[in-house]
């Protein structure tokens, strides 16, 4: 039986709801870089969540060259992440430009063998075993929510991902930047047609995806373990995300992530045990009734 | 026509009675590659006939691994019934899965398959009471007669051996033709009376079926059934299984599966680092040798289209 004497305690709930917004977070930073590359370059990107472990790996390490510094962190979580994004780009220009007039499928095998080759090289970097970022000193402590603890840390997520939310709404609708992405996620031969550097926007639209994924795994990397294998736990999830939201739009992105980290958070009250089935059920009945997502589409594209 | 077959036939089974006199190490491995290219086999009746590309295979291959397994150690259900209720349950589940499944189109369709075997990976891995969870089905009982490495070889060499047969059979009839035509131009198809949607889903619970005795046998073999049978990245070896032996190949899977068997056994014994090597492999497989390795052998057949080159 669901235990609900949880539900009477209002402190309880509030911490619940803010943890499953925390999830949320870290799930719309990395949902979003894959949809808004797969919205652009048609690719779905299974090496995304490489790019996130990759993030909390390099934010680790560069972290631990400035131990000490009051601005470790940041700076860590900064170059942590663009690096990233230039692995990014390297991902784009050397592997994915040389099949984007192949199948479907064969891009898709290019980025799976990229995850087998990430996960072995992160081992050979890092070791196999688990590693735990630290804290900035100013957002160590914690809030008092209700007559709960809650990590100042998780409040400084929950405001990171609107922040990003923000600037990538003003990137796509107020920059020239943002009308060539989102013509080419319309059009992309009409964009090239037209005489726009098809090839330099796509590079830029991975490594901006790169870049947030590496910015997840640079902000998860204080509060998670760091460990080989945290690329494939996350990349489903961001999968289900993306399909939930709808592949190729940024709001839907956030929504289904705030579906999911209400599910995850709320589910594992009634059910400890089969939460995780209910993702995966609802990305299955989204699927089902509107193939394009809550936010997303219909796509006819060929 | 009749003397090929026989030719053909001699060849197959002389192919397979091969590892017999191989140590055995060497005979385990090939009942490994057998296994799995019937799953492969099985897999790319929907891949490389229907074009569907599922990602979520492996839970037809976990739900008959399952079966079978639960069936032997919680039932005293005579060792055929176990058996046969593998792919007898996989093509159960199957059809309710593909049900949804084929309404939908490429990239979409694969995610809902995705989604799906992902529901039967979580089911199997937190229902402890009946699967064992994490830590899987152990000890599942195997009756005397098929304990010998040698027995067992030769059982899976003569399931594999029938099954292909039959496949065979029905890819050359007009359900395996009515397939291509459909991979090739759906629309059209529809146009000249085809059933396309039914004739989808037909293909989709006999590709499950195949994957769930594949998995039955596995569970034999391994004698248990663990929640990685269903896990994605299950799927997504005999995807690489079927793209590296070629999915426009009858028997392409199966030397794909053969090739990664050897490739893995060989790789692990010098180091760890096998997913490296793999995702090298698959780099070159795109770059350098699309359409598989049989292509390499059979030579260019069909104009490098997908047209044309599913005769083995």
């Amino acid at each position: 039986m669901p235990d609900l004497s949880a539900f009477a305690d209002p402190g309880f709930l509030a911490v619940q709801c803010l943890n499953g917004l925390t999830q949320a977070m870290f799930l719309f930073l990395i949902a979003s870089g894959l949809s808004l590359i797969f919205g652009v370059l048609g690719v779905l990107n299974f090496a995304h969540g490489s790019l996130y472990m990759l993030g909390a790996y390099l934010s680790y390490t560069i972290a631990s060259w400035f131990v000490g510094s009051p601005a470790t962190f940041w700076v860590a979580l900064v170059l942590g992440s663009i690096g990233v994004a230039l692995v990014g780009g390297i991902i784009e220009s050397v592997f994915l430009r040389p099949v984007y007039r192949r199948e479907e499928l064969e891009q898709l095998l290019v980025t799976y063998a990229l995850v087998l080759i990430i996960s072995d090289l992160v081992k050979l970097a890092w070791g196999a075993e688990n590693r735990s970022g630290s804290r900035p000193a100013l957002l160590a402590g914690s809030v008092d929510i209700a007559g709960r603890d809650f990590p100042t840390y998780n409040l400084f997520v929950l405001a990171v991902g609107p922040l990003v939310a923000l600037g990538l709404w003003l990137l796509l609708r107020r920059t020239q930047f943002g009308r060539l992405v989102r013509a080419a996620a319309n059009d992309r031969e009409m964009v090239g047609v037209v005489g726009v550097n098809v090839k330099g926007l796509f590079t830029g639209v991975f490594m901006l995806g790169a870049w947030l994924g590496g910015l997840g795994g640079g902000l998860a990397a204080p509060i998670g373990a760091i460990f080989p294998g945290m690329d494939v736990e996350i990349i489903v999830e961001s999968f289900i995300v993306v399909v939930v939201g709808g592949m190729g739009s940024l709001g839907g992105t956030l929504l289904g992530a705030l579906i999911i980290g209400q599910l995850n958070a709320f589910g594992i009250l009634f059910f400890p045990r089969f939460a995780i089935v209910f993702v995966y059920v609802l990305m299955a009945v989204v699927l089902v009734i509107r193939p394009w997502g809550l936010l997303g589409r219909p796509v006819t594209r060929g | 026509m009749e003397r090929r077959w026989v030719v053909r036939a001699v060849a197959g089974a002389a192919l397979l009675a091969v590892p017999l006199v191989l140590p055995q190490f060497y005979l385990l491995l090939s009942v490994e590659i057998l296994i799995m290219g019937l799953f492969a086999i099985g897999f790319n009746v929907l891949m490389g006939y229907a074009g569907m590309v599922s990602f979520g295979h492996a839970a037809f291959f976990g739900v008959g691994a399952y079966t079978c397994g639960l069936l032997l150690k919680k039932t005293e259900a005579p060792f055929v019934v176990a058996f046969l209720a593998a792919p007898v349950v996989a093509v159960v589940v199957a059809a309710v899965i593909g049900y949804f499944c084929v309404r939908l189109t490429r990239i979409y369709f694969s995610m809902l398959t995705l989604a799906f075997s992902q529901i039967v990976w979580a089911t199997a891995h937190k229902w402890y009471s009946l699967t064992g969870g994490d830590n899987g089905l152990v000890g599942v009982p195997v009756p005397p007669w098929l304990i010998g490495p040698r027995t067992f070889y030769g059982f899976v060499a003569g399931v594999s051996l029938i099954v292909v047969a039959v496949l065979w059979r029905i890819m050359e009839a007009p359900f395996g033709r009515t397939l291509l035509a459909i991979r090739e131009n759906a629309e059209r198809a529809e146009f000249v009376g085809i059933n396309v949607k039914r004739t989808q889903l037909t293909a989709f619970a006999l590709s499950g079926a195949v994957s769930g005795l594949a998995g039955g046998m596995f569970a034999l073999f391994t004698r248990g059934a663990f929640p990685e049978y269903a896990f994605w990245t299950k799927s997504a070896e005999v995807l690489i299984m079927t793209l590296l032996g070629g999915p426009y190949v009858f028997l392409g899977p199966a030397l794909g599966a053969g090739i990664l068997i050897v490739l893995n056994s060989v790789v692990t014994s010098y180091t760890e680092y096998w997913p490296l090597v793999l995702g090298i492999i698959l780099l070159a497989l795109i770059y350098v040798f699309p359409g598989g390795v049989t292509r390499i052998f059979l030579g260019w057949r069909g104009a490098g289209g997908p047209a044309g080159a599913s005769r083995a």
